[in-house]
């Protein structure tokens, strides 16, 4: 019989390979789902995975969509070194979103390089602020963050709802609930002609690097690297761990505030109900796949980024349903969390 | 307001209590030997749609039902691999589990999306269902609601009046102690997630195929994570966690109630929508604002993994 027998110590190489082994568990789980729908398995992974890339426009769309999960994803890592579980960065990008929109519209018919400026800060502090009420009530009341952020995510969602249906609706737009297409200086520059990849890549490449500083050469970065590994040693240590919720609150919520104001000020050009696209759950797959590393976050963001592109590609030619992406990305998760085992664990035959 | 209406919204009330009810016991009893599953809202919505295909197919609610248990109890079984055998963290598991389930259950319910149920009847209890006023709302109600009370009792038993439900929680006390006088703690975690896991999906099954009763996606709309705070709410205990049901479900039914009232009060629908999720934050706040009481009742080793041999 296969048993698992434990390493004598922790498997460095596992810790690489195993992300590879999740990707190969997701094609396989995919090509498995793709036959049980009646597709052609074969086809069905040329159109998800290799279509999307074929030309230069494809991947500056990947590129595009990678961003906001750079965004998210880096935030989150930090947070979630220390243990602290944002699992909302949805609703929080949505807040971010809406307050990127709501300077945007206040400005509407002005021009000037103040208001994107003034857009960034809005939806960096629209994000932290919705993140704020997590942060607040679990140092205050000790109570769970997952479930509050979470929950706020439901609130977030019906608040935007509410203000394209009301004060942000375009009042030339027939009824349609959506804002007014933001004019230019609302907007962010191209970086490529004739695609849509914009100024937010860099944002999400220097907060990568940003990222990378602070986890890995700063001091709190550190203390909260520690407190993620042995709770009680970081209080002996005298670190403070409501600290450390705030800036792990915060920091996830000012980046996925940044990753909704990108999405508005960028593809979008507008604000709509459907703003989010999943990319603040997405960004926490990317987050965990990475193992919380910046280095990581950005190529599982490209990866993550496929598989919207994917699903896209599998809607319009395979007439699937674009949530086949968010099967995709739950499978990738599970697997690489079921594959982690064996970094600490090894498979040995064992008779009886 | 006249007895109609109180009537009418004391059945809406304890019918959309129902699923919350049968989904947080199920979390309870799986939280009880210290497995924190955080995949309920995928399970739910898994469970939604089986139901829902099963029943649309053949007609029969009973086997959609069975369906929904079923599908959800096959999701936990995932959820179980991945965290008992092969020690993944449970949080990420179980958000993993609920982001595959709702991404699944929009896959594979696209084609039902137009689709309608029959209603179906209530079941009335002769002569109770005659007292005013809670008479109807009590007992002249869907089956389901009967057979969450029926699952409220057994499990009320199991937990605190059964060997197997001691065995249980000194599991998810002690699994060390529990295992070294030879119980086998990763069965038992096995068997409470699966039960966990059918739970939710019956839970799901309710709303698509005895509440609404049609599918559209993304309709079991955060029930999954208000249940698993319900748990919390109720301190792990099954009596608390029926009326923090109902109080929920009074939440949901209330703003329903006004918006369909034509009351003249202009307060903006969503506002009203997002009650339920605001409840549910304000009771997490009052409940753990006193930290002994989270700590002395939630299991110990709620969200810890273990291996026998370590």
């Amino acid at each position: 019989m296969l048993r698992l027998e434990r390493r004598a110590e922790s498997s460095q190489l596992m810790s690489y390979v195993s992300p590879l082994l999740a990707i190969i568990l997701m094609l396989i789980g995919g090509l498995i789902l793709f036959s049980a729908l009646g597709k052609d398995p074969i086809e069905g992974f040329r159109i998800f995975f290799i279509s999307p890339l074929s030309d230069i426009y494809g991947v500056s769309e990947l590129f595009l969509k990678a961003t906001p999960l750079m965004l998210v994803a880096v935030g989150l890592a930090v947070g979630f070194r220390a243990n602290v579980w944002n699992i909302g960065a949805e609703g929080q990008y949505i807040m971010g979103g809406v307050a990127a929109s709501a300077v945007a519209l206040y400005f509407y018919e002005s021009e000037g390089p103040h208001i994107l400026f003034l857009m960034v800060v809005a939806g960096s502090i629209g994000g932290m602020m919705w993140a704020t009420i997590p942060a607040f009530l679990k140092t205050r009341f000790n109570t769970n963050e997952i479930l509050v952020s979470l929950m706020l995510v439901y609130v977030a969602q019906l608040m935007v709802s509410w203000l394209v249906h009301g004060p942000m609706m375009d009042p030339d737009g027939f009824n349609f609930p959506q804002s007014r297409m933001f004019e230019d200086s609302a907007l962010l520059p191209m970086l490529i002609e004739g695609t849509r990849l914009n100024a937010a890549f860099l944002f999400a490449l220097s907060a990568l690097v940003v990222g990378y500083i602070f986890m890995y050469r700063s001091f709190f970065g550190f203390q909260m690297q520690v407190a993620g590994f042995a709770k009680n040693a970081a209080r002996y240590a005298g670190f403070s761990a409501k600290r450390m919720v705030w800036i792990g609150l915060l920091t996830g919520g000012g980046m996925a505030g940044l990753a909704g104001m990108t999405e508005v000020a960028g593809p979008m050009g507008q604000i709509t109900e459907h703003v989010s696209n999943n990319y603040g759950f997405a960004g926490i797959i990317v987050a965990f796949v990475a193992r919380l590393n910046p280095i990581g976050i950005f190529f599982a963001s490209l990866l993550m980024a496929l598989l919207y592109l994917g699903g896209e590609q599998a809607q319009q030619y395979m007439n699937l349903p674009s949530s086949i992406s968010n099967v995709f990305q739950g499978m990738l998760l599970m697997f690489l969390l079921g594959s982690d085992v064996f970094i600490n664990y090894r498979l040995k035959w064992k008779k009886g | 307001m006249n007895i109609d209406i109180i009537e009418s919204m004391l059945f809406a009330t304890i019918v959309a209590g129902t699923p919350l009810i049968i989904v947080a016991l199920g979390q309870l009893i799986a939280e009880k030997s210290g497995v924190l599953n955080l995949g309920a809202e995928g399970m739910m919505a898994m469970g939604a749609i089986a139901g829902f295909a099963v029943t649309f197919h053949t007609g029969n609610p009973w086997l959609g039902v069975l369906a929904g248990m079923a599908a959800g109890a096959l999701m936990s079984l995932l959820f179980a691999v991945v965290v008992l055998t092969l020690m993944g963290n449970q949080v990420a598991t179980g958000l993993a589990l609920s982001i595959f389930g709702v991404g699944l259950s929009a896959f594979v319910g696209k084609p039902y999306e137009s689709e309608i149920l029959e209603t179906v009847a209530t079941l009335r209890i002769p002569l109770l269902a005659d007292i005013p006023i809670i008479g109807g709302p009590l007992f002249n109600q869907q089956p389901l609601v009967y057979l969450s009370w029926a699952i409220f009792g057994g499990i009320a038993w199991f937990l605190y009046k059964s060997r197997p439900g001691l065995l249980l929680r000194a599991v998810g006390e002690s699994p060390s102690s529990a295992h070294s006088i030879g119980f086998h703690v990763i069965r038992m975690r096995y068997m409470a997630t699966l039960f966990g896991g059918a739970m939710a999906g019956i839970g799901g099954s309710f709303l698509s195929v005895f509440y609404t009763p049609l599918w559209v996606e993304g309709m079991v709309a955060g029930r999954g994570w208000i249940a698993i705070a319900l748990v919390v709410f109720a301190t792990w205990r099954p009596f608390r966690v029926m009326v923090g049901a109902y109080l929920f479900g009074g939440v949901m039914v209330a703003q329903l109630f006004v918006q369909g009232s034509g009351l003249d009060i202009n307060i903006p629908s969503q506002f009203l929508s997002s009650l339920p999720y605001l409840a549910t934050i304000i009771v997490l706040v009052i409940i753990s604002r006193d930290q002994n009481t989270v700590r002395l009742n939630a299991p110990v080793s709620l969200g810890q993994p273990f291996r026998p041999d370590a």
